[in-house]
């Protein structure tokens, strides 16, 4: 009943191509945004935004990267820490060396050379798949760790690299709630056009790759062009979220920010989020990132005398118990559990 | 020379410590075609229970506990995590074993703790002196590695023979090459998905003990799985040969390069000239060294 | 159905979890509140959990004898940040704004927590205590002037050692031509010392060659086997938790001696040497403190933390020296409250009057006798220029059950290192744009 598309008729190819084709769809996503925008600013302490929130939608846009890459056209990767690095370090680098540079342009520039990396290391996937193509691009991982640690141009030798100061066209970022600003606009935006892209013909052909790609490669696709896009689109979200996580979440930074640890905690939200949907890149990413943090203040919330370790084991075993929960319940995780919900809502209230 | 015969033995006995970790990776994923991200945190699970365990009864009763422990394990995965997910893609039960990792790692350091523990085996740790006949003072091993690589040889017999010869391991074959024709002819794949994961937990308990008398049982030992991925890719997902060949390229190669490379490129390459080497063999060999040839049809 | 549950404990748990990211639970008015940074999990916590042990059980210690500072109790919490760097930044975002003046001080224990605080320290106006690690620039507390590496930083201590090998070899002239490695942790902490160890093998001419080992460190076959074909005449071991361990029992495999093995001040603690067995017999490393139960703040943990059972440990690893460390880093913090009290009133501190409290903390040994950590502590004095307060440090040796001390107390040699400092502060300064200088 709630969500019912009965009565809403598309009347003209641009209503029929529309993104969110059904009412209720653009309404929630009003919803949100304003939420997001104008909602969250009202009641957020400063420790949700700089603990949660900025955290929550850097790693989000990161997970939109790898989920263009593994969820769209099927392409496991373990690099994303790496991309992220090279993100990060190139930002920093044309902060530092380009006089005068705007530090958003930089943000963008990090992806683009973020991007020439992972065409790099996308070439391998046109002979290797499956786990083997992830394990693979650990090679990437080590790699670039490698390389921002050992060549001391990258961190203007110095031992580590730090953020400058975030004024964008005159307007200071350095505030919690207008980080937060920032980093929501950028994910927006980006999200917004990573929507279109999967709807695209670029999208169709990943998709088709995905599936299967000697059909995919019959009917005409380029396989060579299309992963290599995949894996050059995925590297510059991934970049760009680098650059965001140095610049705005953190300040400064080593490179053990970005190591395999971080790759393998991106694949996870976009597994659990679900592989091919960008909800549930958020919804993900969410789980993986927040979850945790928030177990581990239940028992000091509610004053239970239990210890440091307990509380971060217990957190560990909660956590691994919740995933397990989760992928029995629904095994292609939380988007398409939206999914069903969506679909029970049509009769929900009055199934009769 | 003595010494390039050294690094490239200390890399041979290194490898075989990396060929004991991917063992369990491949036993699981040969027979149920999961890659088990939750192998690392079975080691450190099985090394904490062994060692904690050690502190109370002499070690020969210690052992088989753990083993039963870790057989206990098993059972409690496939009923509550596998069963569930039978038939489900890879990358979902992938996802699952993370799910395990977790919980594992929280739940061995709850009962057993976080501190590091002494795991003395009783070998000797100073270095011994071989084929001193051969090169002027002889070449240096150490005798704790030596230990390593004998027992991973009777582990990869005894897995041989296991599979090869007994009926279990018939039927294990069987469900490796293809699960649904296997259970239409009565192999019973959640008794055979136990088999394999009380193995996998086993193999995980003989890791952890050799790198737990090397390191101390700590949490550390639980990334040393990372060690195992290029194993795994050079020797193939699925063959247990591969994983002892590929242990021993990787090892070797990863010695020989941080020693007479490493000092060139300012060191610490061992790490990704791992994966590099792996990589490129990859390029030629897409199913790696031993593994099963993979045919794609439209 | 299922569905429906589902959606049900969804609701359910998103309900108890929402008042934790919104609301601050009320408290009391005459508390000072003191958060830690804690890793009691993770593949460092054989380290981190008796330095926090220490810690936890210094404060413990004061409002069971003292009643708090100045009749201020405190208020301690814990936040497990498992070495990572988010963690880390999470815990202290949402540490740093509790209690009623906010967090008085942080010490993060891991120098890339350090650095991403170091950044955000001055907006939130919160000292940070980096003791014995952090940023060897931020001595300079013109340019760092919320960073406090108290009791030096790694640059003293990589100078400290090269003192003393000099002395052992009979003079600074007599290292010519030798040959020394330092196996490091190969992450900012690590590198730390090699500019001044570079600086060093220039100007007296001995051969230095910098060895990496990959985080966490388990792996060090070949970086020993290339000391076992160098034969350098030292090794300097510059490494934390798992690694330290790993390397004493790598040299023992390639016969490397450990007469010869210097590790500083983070690689001699019981937790390394105790794995190696017999093994690490012989084995040097640097001490910012006494190690074992010696001081008489030892004997008031027993009476007044310990016997009514509210240590944190067990009572027989009082006085291992992390523990000892985390007993020191209390002291500091203690006392720079204590000191900026001195000037503002016996009330809780803001961050900004406890970081005044650090620049002003003059400790002689008479007060340090007083606080019952006769033995354990040197006496240190801070200023603007000079954040660390004093750099010097003595040599210790392993006996196979014990650390013995086997030097007196080294200086630092200040006039060679304080335009090294002073460099690299600019450097960091004109990339931020700080204005350097001192504030009262």
């Amino acid at each position: 009943m709630l969500y019912r598309e009965t009565g809403q008729f598309k009347t003209s190819y641009s209503a029929d191509q529309a993104m969110f084709p059904i009412l209720q769809d653009r309404i929630g996503i009003i919803l949100i945004l304003v939420v997001a925008f104008v909602g969250v600013p009202m009641v957020a302490t400063q420790y949700t935004y700089t603990g949660l929130l900025i955290p929550f939608l850097i790693l989000a846009l990161a997970a939109i990267g790898l989920n263009l890459l593994t969820g769209y056209c099927g392409q496991v990767s373990l690099g994303t820490g790496g991309f992220m690095a090279v993100g990060a370090y190139a930002a920093y680098n044309l902060v530092l060396r380009v006089p005068d540079i705007n530090i958003l342009l930089a943000i963008f520039m990090a992806g683009g050379f973020a991007a020439l990396v992972g065409v790099l290391f996308g070439l391998p996937s046109l002979r290797i798949k499956g786990f083997y193509l992830a394990v693979a691009t650990l090679a990437a991982q080590f790699f670039l760790d490698w390389v921002f640690i050992r060549i001391k141009w990258f961190t203007n030798y110095q031992t580590n690299a730090n953020a400058p100061d975030l004024v964008i066209f005159g307007v200071s970022f350095n505030s919690p709630a207008n980080r937060y600003i920032l980093v929501l606009s950028i994910v927006c935006l980006m999200a917004l056009l990573a929507k279109n892209l999967v709807r695209s013909r670029v999208g169709r052909a990943w998709m088709a790759v995905r599936d299967m790609d000697i059909a995919a490669e019959i009917i005409g696709i380029r396989l060579l062009h299309t992963k290599l896009l995949a894996f050059a689109v995925s590297s510059f979200y991934c970049g760009v979220a680098g650059a965001l996580w140095a610049f705005v979440h953190l300040g400064a930074w080593e490179p053990l920010t970005f190591d395999v640890n971080r790759s393998f905690q991106v694949l996870f939200m976009v597994i659990i989020g679900g592989l091919g949907s960008l909800l549930g890149s958020f919804l993900g990413a969410a789980f993986i990132f927040t979850v945790p943090i928030l177990i581990n203040q239940v028992p000091a919330a509610f004053g239970m005398p239990i210890s440091t370790a307990l509380a971060a084991h217990l957190e560990a075993m909660i956590f691994g118990s919740l995933i397990i929960f989760f992928l029995i319940a629904e095994p292609h995780g939380f988007a398409r559990l939206w999914q069903i919900g969506k679909e029970k809502l049509r009769l929900w209230p009055f199934p009769h | 020379m003595a010494f390039f015969f050294e690094v490239v033995l200390g890399g041979l006995l290194a490898g075989v410590l990396y060929s004991l970790v991917a063992l369990g990776f491949v036993l699981i994923f040969k027979a149920s075609g999961v890659f088990n991200f939750a192998q690392g945190a079975m080691v450190l699970f099985a090394a904490l229970t062994l060692v904690r365990l050690t502190e109370w009864v002499p070690f020969w009763l210690a052992f088989p506990i753990t083993c039963a422990v870790m057989i206990v394990l098993a059972f409690i995965i496939e009923r509550i995590v596998l069963r569930p997910l039978v038939n489900q893609e890879g990358i979902i039960l992938f996802m699952a074993t993370l799910g395990i990792a977790f919980f594992l790692e929280g739940f061995g350091q709850t009962i057993w703790g976080s501190d590091i523990y002494t795991l003395n085996l009783g070998i000797p740790k100073d270095p011994a002196f071989i084929m001193e006949w051969l090169f002027d003072g002889g070449l240096l091993v150490d005798k704790l590695d030596l230990f390593a690589a004998a027992v991973a040889g009777a582990l990869v017999v005894a897995l041989a023979l296991f599979f090869q010869k007994t009926r279990i391991g018939l039927a294990l074959r069987a469900v490796a090459d293809d699960h649904q024709a296997a259970q239409s002819i009565g192999v019973p794949l959640n008794y055979i998905w136990l088999v394999v994961w009380s193995a996998a937990g086993i193999v995980a308990l003989v890791a952890g003990m050799v790198w737990g008398a090397k390191l101390g049982v700590q949490f550390s030992i639980a990334l040393v799985a990372l060690k195992a991925l290029p194993v795994l890719i050079l020797g193939g997902f699925t063959s247990v040969p591969g994983a002892i060949i590929g242990g021993l390229i990787i090892g070797m190669g990863e010695k020989i390069s941080e020693v007479y490379l490493g000092p060139v490129f300012g060191g610490g390459i061992e790490n990704w000239f791992a994966y590099m080497l792996a990589l490129i063999f990859l390029l030629f060999r897409p199913q790696g060294l031993f593994g099963d040839r993979i045919i794609e049809r439209v | 159905m299922q569905l429906t549950r589902l959606a049900l404990g969804l609701a359910g748990a998103a309900s108890v979890m929402a008042p934790l990211a919104f609301s601050a639970p009320a408290q009391a008015q005459n508390e000072q509140f003191v958060p830690a940074l804690v890793y009691r999990t993770g593949a460092y916590a054989p380290n981190g959990i008796p330095f926090a042990n220490g810690r936890k059980d210094y404060f413990a210690l004061l409002n069971a004898r003292d009643g708090g500072i100045n009749g201020v109790k405190i208020v301690y919490e814990e936040c497990e940040t498992g070495y990572a760097t988010d963690r880390g930044v999470e815990c202290y975002e949402r540490l740093k704004g509790k209690g009623p003046t906010g967090a008085a001080a942080f010490s993060p224990l891991s120098t890339g927590i350090t650095f991403a605080l170091t950044e955000k320290a001055p907006g939130d106006k919160i000292p940070l205590l980096t003791m014995g690690y952090g940023r060897a620039d931020s001595v300079d507390g013109s340019v760092f002037q919320w960073n406090f590496p108290l009791t030096g930083s790694y640059w003293d201590a990589a100078n400290i050692l090269m003192q003393h090998i000099a002395r052992q070899a009979g003079g600074a002239d007599k290292l010519k031509g030798k040959r020394l490695a330092l196996v490091y942790h190969d992450s900012p902490y690590g590198k730390e010392p090699i500019p001044v160890l570079e600086e060093a093998s220039k100007r007296l001419g001995f051969r230095f060659d910098a060895m990496p080992v990959t985080h966490p460190g388990v792996e060090q076959k070949s970086t020993w086997l290339q000391i076992r074909q160098n034969r350098p005449d030292w090794v300097f071991l510059w490494g934390w938790g798992v690694m330290n361990s790993t390397s004493i029992k790598e040299a023992v495999a390639v016969n490397y001696p450990r007469e010869k093995m210097f590790g500083v001040w983070w690689s001699g603690a019981e937790p390394d040497v105790l794995p190696a067995g017999d093994g690490a017999k012989g084995y040097y490393s640097l001490a910012l403190h006494v190690a074992g139960s010696v001081a008489p703040v030892h004997k008031d943990m027993v009476t007044h933390v310990y016997d009514k059972g509210q240590g944190a440990g067990k009572k027989e690893e009082i006085g291992e020296v992390l523990y000892n460390r985390g007993l020191m880093d209390a002291l500091f913090v203690s006392e720079a409250i204590r000191t900026a009290m001195g000037r503002f009133g016996n009330k809780p501190m803001t961050g900004e009057q406890v970081r005044w409290g650090f620049e002003n903390l003059n400790l002689t040994a008479e007060r340090i006798k007083q606080l019952g950590y006769e033995g354990l502590a040197q006496p240190i004095r801070v200023s603007c220029q000079d954040h660390a307060g004093v750099h010097s440090a003595r040599v210790q040796q392993w006996d196979g059950k014990k650390w013995n001390f086997v030097s007196d107390v080294y200086r630092a040699n200040q006039d060679l290192l304080r335009p090294m400092i002073k460099e690299s502060a600019e450097k960091y300064a004109k990339e931020k744009n700080i204005k350097a200088g001192c504030v009262s």
